[in-house]
């Protein structure tokens, strides 16, 4: 299934419904986007009312997932899709339950950003959080990009980048260990840039999971909870629905 | 798609999901490779005079199993569904080339008797087609054609085959009544009850639910579903979804071709062929 076989019924009306179910999923991916940006950028720059919003905003989230979960099943309902417009369903479903989990992760840094403001900078000034925050905000967008452009290679990177994101996170954490051994007094704000730096890394488990419905929507194969190799080898092997 | 089963597999093990109610959840893609082979087309080509009607249609049936023959109108799917028992060489300047095995044995060999061939595959067409008689006469027919007199044997038939057609309850009170006084889908079951009590091998049914409301069609569908149990069955249909619901293998026909033909799940979730795709997804080539 590429991007522009989301139309082409012979009921135009169907053609509309699909369209409009794939634009309010890349709206709410933009907000949940925008989100975990908020929320870094609120703990980085001690911004307490860039947090609240995140807080707010959350609620959002949670409703266009309640709405997009309704749109699909009257899809399924009225429709009932077969293959490919099957997959595309299915796939939504999945999405915007992680999407709604990177919103309320977003929104767990956004509260931890409100703790740390009250207390001392450190002297990196949080740099390992903007880092790893930045990294997971680009994993959202990419995988919200797989998704739209229904693009195999760009969520099998996703995959891959989110392996580095752990990696990352773990050597961040072994250093937070040290500091909190080393100086005990700084354990109380060290546990919450802990919790923070936890969130950061569930995103971008949430993203990969994205892409494996990219995948799946895309090649009809189901890639979760395998190695990145044999997801690449089923997301490169030979591609059904193409003939 | 072999390899998603492979997978799923190696999760199975490697998370050691045994426990009961997981067994049977693991879903096993049916392969046409593991089953007994009931009825196979060979290299099948059918000509109405100059037109072409099937075109080098080959395919294995599996016995016991619930096969579907979707595609448009004039595509060619109740023409091949009714080289199955021969009907059509009722048709005048209708020609076939190629073979069908029944059990090894060629349905068009010379020596064929087709009337005991009718009797070993039977088949249901639309509309209902119950005869003039009463319930008890058209369920009996088949026998009495065969020279069946015993009463006994003839009542115990009679209440097996409309048990079979998951009938028996709801005309047992008036087995002499005239069949026209049945409802279309009960027509339609006793027309099954009918075709099953000459215990046949193979039923063909011809959208047998197309002129029937949701609940007949759900019984006949239902009835489907306990039939293959002990009959293989052919089913052509215009309604996919009853397709997808009721058959084990579908085969996709367009123009008098076989596009593809294949486990149904696979056929309606993930399938190999753009124009199958296109026509069970509603959308124009």
């Amino acid at each position: 299934m590429d991007k522009n076989k989301l139309g082409g019924h012979y009921l135009e009306k169907y053609n509309e419904e699909l369209e409009t179910l794939r634009n309010r999923v890349l709206a709410m991916g933009g907000l949940v986007e925008a989100q975990v940006t908020d929320a870094v950028n609120a703990l980085v720059s001690a911004d307490v009312r860039l947090a609240d919003q995140v807080i707010k905003n959350d609620a959002r989230v949670n409703s266009l997932e309640v709405i997009i979960d309704e749109q699909c099943a009257e899809i399924l309902a009225r429709h009932q899709p077969a293959a490919s417009d099957l997959r595309f369903i299915i796939s939504i479903v999945k999405t915007i339950t992680d999407l709604e989990r990177i919103g309320d992760q977003a929104e767990k840094v956004a509260r931890m950003a409100v703790h740390l403001a009250e207390k001392d900078r450190p002297k990196n000034q949080y740099a390992d959080i903007q880092s790893l925050g930045e990294r997971v905000a680009r994993l959202v967008h990419e995988a919200l990009d797989a998704f739209a452009r229904m693009d195999v290679e760009v969520a099998l990177s996703v995959a891959r980048e989110d392996a580095n994101v752990d990696r990352e996170y773990e050597s961040v954490m072994r250093q937070h260990i040290t500091y909190m051994m080393e100086d005990p007094r700084t354990i109380t704000r060290a546990l919450d840039v802990i919790w923070a730096l936890r969130a950061l890394e569930r995103i971008g488990d949430h993203a990969r999971n994205m892409c494996e419905y990219v995948i799946y929507l895309v090649k009809g194969k189901d890639v979760r909870h395998v190695s990145l190799e044999e997801m690449e080898r089923a997301a490169r092997g030979e591609t059904p629905g193409a003939e | 798609m072999d390899g998603m089963t492979t997978m799923t597999e190696q999760n199975t093990m490697t998370h050691g999901v045994t426990a009961g109610l997981f067994e049977n959840t693991e879903r096993k893609r049916l392969r046409l490779a593991d089953e007994t082979i009931a009825l196979e087309v060979q290299d099948l080509n059918l000509y109405y005079g100059e037109a072409q009607a099937l075109k080098r249609i080959s395919m294995k049936v599996a016995a016991k199993r619930v096969t579907a023959f979707i595609g448009p109108s004039g595509c060619g799917k109740s023409t091949l569904l009714r080289c199955f028992n021969r009907m059509n060489d009722l048709v005048d300047a209708c020609r076939i080339e190629g073979k069908i095995l029944l059990e090894g044995e060629d349905i068009y060999d010379r020596k064929v008797d087709v009337a005991e061939l009718r009797r070993r595959v039977g088949m249901v067409f639309q509309k209902p087609n119950p005869f003039p008689k009463s319930i008890y006469e058209n369920v009996a027919y088949g026998l009495r054609l065969q020279g069946v007199r015993d009463r006994k044997v003839l009542d115990e038939v009679v209440e097996r085959s409309l048990r079979g057609a998951a009938l028996w309850d709801e005309v047992k009170d008036r087995l002499h009544q005239n069949a026209f006084g049945l409802s279309g889908g009960q027509q339609q079951r006793l027309v099954i009850a009918r075709s099953i009590a000459i215990e046949p091998e193979v039923i063909l049914l011809d959208e047998p639910a197309s002129a029937l409301d949701p609940i007949s069609t759900a019984k006949i569908e239902e009835l489907i579903y306990e039939l293959k149990e002990d009959y293989t069955i052919l089913i052509v249909t215009h309604n996919m979804q009853q397709a997808a619901r009721v058959s084990d293998y579908t085969a996709y026909m367009y123009l008098g071709e076989m596009i593809e033909y294949g486990d149904t799940m696979t056929l309606f979730t993930n399938p190999r062929k753009k124009a199958t795709e296109d026509y069970i997804t509603g959308r124009y080539g």
